[in-house]
């Protein structure tokens, strides 16, 4: 995976861009945006975006490697599909943004401290474990994610949601015990091992 | 027509009948009008009614007066052999441009006997019109230039059944088309670049039997008029050649706009900086020795290359082109292609600053960037370029707001240069002066066509050194009748579109020597068979009228009379608004009939409170929105009297000084927009007349009358409720100024 992390690219060829297309989900899309501006004035989060996605697709083709890769900007995306609903050339923007942060992840140069990504992450862990999520045990985990002092301060915050959720019967507080999860967990995760090793050969990350 | 019979009839159909007292119109016209015959009919334009108009011209009637609608309607029904027809608007402009109720009725009813007036005096001074004994009936069409529109226009008017000379500059026909490698995709999918099929083109014109081509030739000498032009065809070698020819088709085409203009972009520095021409010629020899493209300084295989689009072009800073020249985005879109085709890995980039792919570009673009052309927005700034070797490109990225971006080692630079027309001399320029747009396309011109007209040698040019031509009403029709320019020297464009301006130049040329076969005008008034005639004892050889033609139809005789060339007339009438002695008439509009008109209306006193206003309005565009300002109820005061003229250039200054004169109190005159967004039929009609108008406050102050009592405007024949707007306005104002002094003298 060293090789991959540290490659060369240089300013406006192509290097990144095919790298792009043969690692990202949906990459071979990048090139046909045609820089009308559409996704980055549909997206309801787009003012909170360092690089809005029109941006990011001209980086990618002006060989920004590092700065694309190390962005937080495509981890802010909400899945809103406004974006997707208005490119006139069809791109799926939602997915492009959604591939590039899992390989930025997958290269290890996603922003450490992202909260989505590391929401991602306990989210990933938390139902893989079980083979169903646990969520009693995902939104506390969430809540102390920063901290028991945050974590603390969060809860209160939230508690009249959580004791109405625990009245309706919406939230199992002995969750944490009692979730069994799947039946077969093993089989479950034996076959998530497939896939995630099928991925990292067709991708190139493979050990 | 020794004998002049007037016959005067009143329409009582479409609520004529109801709101107006046809009766005492009859005897208007009978006694004030002269008409010996008089009728009234309630549906004048059914076949009874025109039956018993027939009838009185076979017993004698010469001059018809129809009051009933607008000249505009029922043109088919009025129109006798051989009798002049004056047509008097009681529909459109009277009855229903006043308000129906029985408070106006008497308004009405003048404004009505007025125009009775009016016609019967218009009757009294026009005669219908024969055509002009001088026309020329040649067929034959003259196409200069050998590209794919000249070409295209040979065998358009060949396959029409038409004979074809076709002059070409150098010794093979295809011009810059012929020096392309392959052209831009005109079928579906329009994914990939095509073959030109110039050759296949070329072979066609030769074997055409009706196209006779003329290599590594010029025209050097053209004279006459449509239908009789006389035309020296010039070889090399310097032969001369006469033909006589019907119209010509002037398909010149452009030059790549001067890369050596742009050194900032390393042009000249290094042969690896090239214009779209340059990639075309390396494509060509390479595609000629069965290679690939190679890096022209050292002969390196080609890895990256970079388009810089808008090279010299759309620059405000008024250096180089101004304009797009349209066709460059699709172009580099193409050349990016032949590399892709060479090699998908070689790096092409194409830097835009705003991408245009006209026609079914987008298809294209698309192609493009599926086969992996990247595009950059971007504005280059500079090209460093050492002698030999790859190059930097540095410029202005505008997505990323980044003004220091480079693309390094790039081995082959295109720059998209525009395209600059071979329109000749630019006769509105007096040589050596400088272009007023900066561009100096008409650096050391070389005629085209060597007209010997009086106005110049070669067709008037609008903006930006393309030829002068009406981009949506009237595109390939020039100021020099029977002349048509078709492709890139009329507007930048491709092929596509060359092609389509070349069929619809050619079809024009046909109607042209058709019209002027049968002694008919051109567009605008097709179909006109008065002509411009001049009283030659009157005339003092000032020479307003041969420089005031807008289509140079006027030339100097040997004694410096001016000389009449009919067939080039497009009959606006604008030497007769320009003559200072008034000694130009048309048999069907002059001087005096619309002189007649103006004062055959019947002024009232000063104490009346009825004051009378004249409004010459155009033909063309104000008097149609004035007739569908009545259709769509829009009323307007009553005391205006409408005369249409051919254009406003046609308007005498007598008129205005004779109104003013015998009373009237106000005088208005409506024109088309005139300028470089010009709406003027007669192209320079309206703005002669602003001009000749914007003299007229001596006029008036000498007369010792309001700045007020002359107003022109401009109206478009969409102004339909703007029309009454204005006269309203104007009404009121004369209201405010009060009457006119001039009144019963």
């Amino acid at each position: 995976m060293g090789d991959i992390n540290t490659a060369m690219t240089e300013q406006y060829r192509n290097d990144f861009l095919k790298e792009v297309e043969a690692n990202v989900e949906e990459g071979q899309w990048v090139k046909m945006c045609m820089q009308c501006g559409v996704c980055s004035g549909s997206c309801p989060l787009g003012p909170a975006w360092e690089h809005p996605p029109q941006e990011i697709f001209m980086m990618i083709r002006a060989g920004r490697r590092d700065e694309v890769l190390k962005s937080e900007s495509m981890w802010m995306c909400t899945s809103c599909y406004n974006c997707i609903v208005r490119c006139p050339r069809e791109l799926p923007i939602t997915h492009i943004m959604h591939g590039l942060a899992n390989y930025a992840h997958r290269l290890g140069l996603a922003p450490k401290m992202n909260p989505t990504r590391r929401f991602a992450k306990m989210f990933w862990k938390n139902l893989t474990k079980s083979g169903r999520v646990n969520e009693i045990e995902l939104s506390v985990g969430l809540y102390f994610m920063d901290g028991f002092k945050t974590g603390v301060a969060r809860a209160w915050a939230m508690k009249d949601i959580g004791l109405g959720m625990l009245k309706t019967r919406r939230l199992n507080p002995f969750g944490f015990v009692t979730h069994k999860g799947c039946k077969d967990k093993k089989g479950i995760q034996k076959m998530l091992k497939k896939a995630q090793e099928i991925e990292d050969r067709r991708k190139g990350f493979a050990a | 027509m020794a004998d002049m019979k007037i016959g005067a009839y009143v329409c009582q159909g479409c609520g004529l009948g109801e709101r107006l007292d046809t009766k005492a119109l009859t005897l208007v016209a009978q006694k004030e009008g002269k008409a010996q015959v008089v009728r009234e009919h309630e549906f004048l334009c059914n076949s009874q009614g025109v039956a018993m108009i027939q009838q009185d011209i076979d017993e004698g009637v010469n001059r018809v007066v129809i009051g009933a609608c607008s000249r505009r309607a029922k043109a088919e029904a009025f129109s006798f052999e051989n009798v002049a027809v004056a047509r008097v608007n009681l529909r459109e402009q009277v009855i229903w441009s006043q308000p129906a109720t029985e408070e106006a009725r008497e308004l009405t009813q003048e404004m009505a006997a007025d125009y009775m007036r009016m016609g019967c005096a218009e009757a009294k001074k026009v005669v219908a019109p024969t055509p002009n004994p001088e026309h020329g009936t040649n067929r034959r069409l003259l196409v200069v230039g050998g590209g794919i529109t000249g070409m295209t226009a040979a065998l358009e008017a060949s396959r029409a059944g038409y004979d074809v000379l076709l002059v070409e500059k150098t010794g093979v026909l295809g011009g810059f088309m012929g020096k392309l490698h392959k052209r831009v995709p005109y079928r579906e999918p329009f994914a990939d670049p095509q073959v030109t099929g110039v050759e296949d083109l070329a072979a066609m014109v030769t074997k055409d039997p009706r196209i006779t081509v003329f290599l590594n030739s010029t025209t050097t000498r053209t004279s006459g008029a449509p239908g009789r032009f006389s035309v020296d065809i010039t070889t090399e070698s310097g032969q001369t050649k006469t033909e006589n020819i019907g119209a010509i088709v002037m398909a010149s085409g452009f030059t790549p706009y001067d890369a050596t203009k742009l050194p900032e972009f390393g042009y000249g520095k290094s042969p690896n900086i090239v214009d779209q021409a340059g990639l075309e010629a390396l494509a060509r020899a390479a595609a000629a020795k069965g290679e690939p493209m190679r890096r022209p300084s050292d002969g390196k295989d080609i890895k990256s290359v970079a388009f810089i689009q808008c090279a010299g072009q759309r620059d405000a800073t008024g250096t180089h082109l101004k304009y797009c020249s349209g066709h460059c985005c699709n172009t580099s879109i193409k050349q990016a292609m032949y590399f892709k085709e060479q090699n998908p890995d070689i790096d092409t980039a194409i830097i835009y600053t705003d991408l245009r792919t006209p026609g079914n570009g987008e298809d294209f673009y698309r192609s493009a960037q599926r086969k992996g052309v990247i595009f950059t927005k971007g504005k280059v700034a500079s090209v460093d370029v050492g002698a030999s070797g790859p190059a930097t490109v540095h410029f202005h990225d505008l997505i990323l707001d980044d003004k220091a971006a480079t693309m390094k080692d790039v081995d082959l630079v295109v720059l998209a240069t525009g395209q600059v027309p071979n329109s000749g001399i630019n006769i509105d320029i007096p040589a050596g002066a400088e272009d007023i747009d900066g561009a100096k396309p008409t650096e050391q011109a070389v005629s085209v066509l060597n007209l010997t007209y009086r106005q110049g040698p070669d067709v008037p040019q609008l903006r930006y050194g393309f030829t002068d031509s009406h981009f949506i009403c009237f595109p390939y029709e020039t100021r020099r009748t029977g002349i048509y320019t078709a492709g890139p020297v009329r507007r930048p464009m491709d092929i596509a579109q060359a092609v389509e301006d070349a069929t619809g130049a050619a079809l024009k040329a046909i109607q042209a020597v058709e019209n002027a076969g049968l002694g008919r005008a051109a567009h605008p008034r097709s179909g006109d068979l008065s002509y411009p005639t001049f009283r030659r004892e009157g005339c003092t050889q000032c020479k307003r009228c041969t420089v005031e033609c807008p289509f140079g139809a006027i030339d100097e005789d040997e004694q410096r009379y001016p000389q009449f060339n009919e067939g080039r007339c497009r009959r606006c009438g604008t030497c007769m608004g320009a003559c200072p002695v008034r000694v130009i008439s048309f048999e069907n509009y002059s001087v005096d009939s619309v002189g007649s008109q103006i004062k055959a209306v019947d002024v009232p006193d000063e104490f009346s409170e009825k004051p009378r206003i004249l409004l010459l309005a155009c033909e063309n565009d104000a008097y149609p929105a004035l007739d569908m300002a009545g259709v769509s109820g829009h009323t307007s005061s009553a005391f205006i009297r409408t005369i249409p003229v051919r254009c406003l250039g046609s308007v005498n200054m007598i008129w205005i000084t004779d109104a003013l004169n015998s009373g009237y109190d106000g005088v208005m005159l409506m024109g088309c927009r005139h300028g470089d967004e010009y709406q003027c039929h007669f192209v320079k009609g309206s703005e002669l007349a602003n001009y000749r108008m914007s003299k007229i406050d001596d006029t008036l102050k000498n007369l010792n009358l309001e700045k007020d009592r002359v107003r022109v405007l401009e109206v478009a024949i969409a102004d339909i409720a703007r029309v009454p707007e204005l006269i309203n306005e104007y009404a009121a104002k004369i209201q405010e100024i009060g009457m006119s002094p001039f009144k019963g003298f």
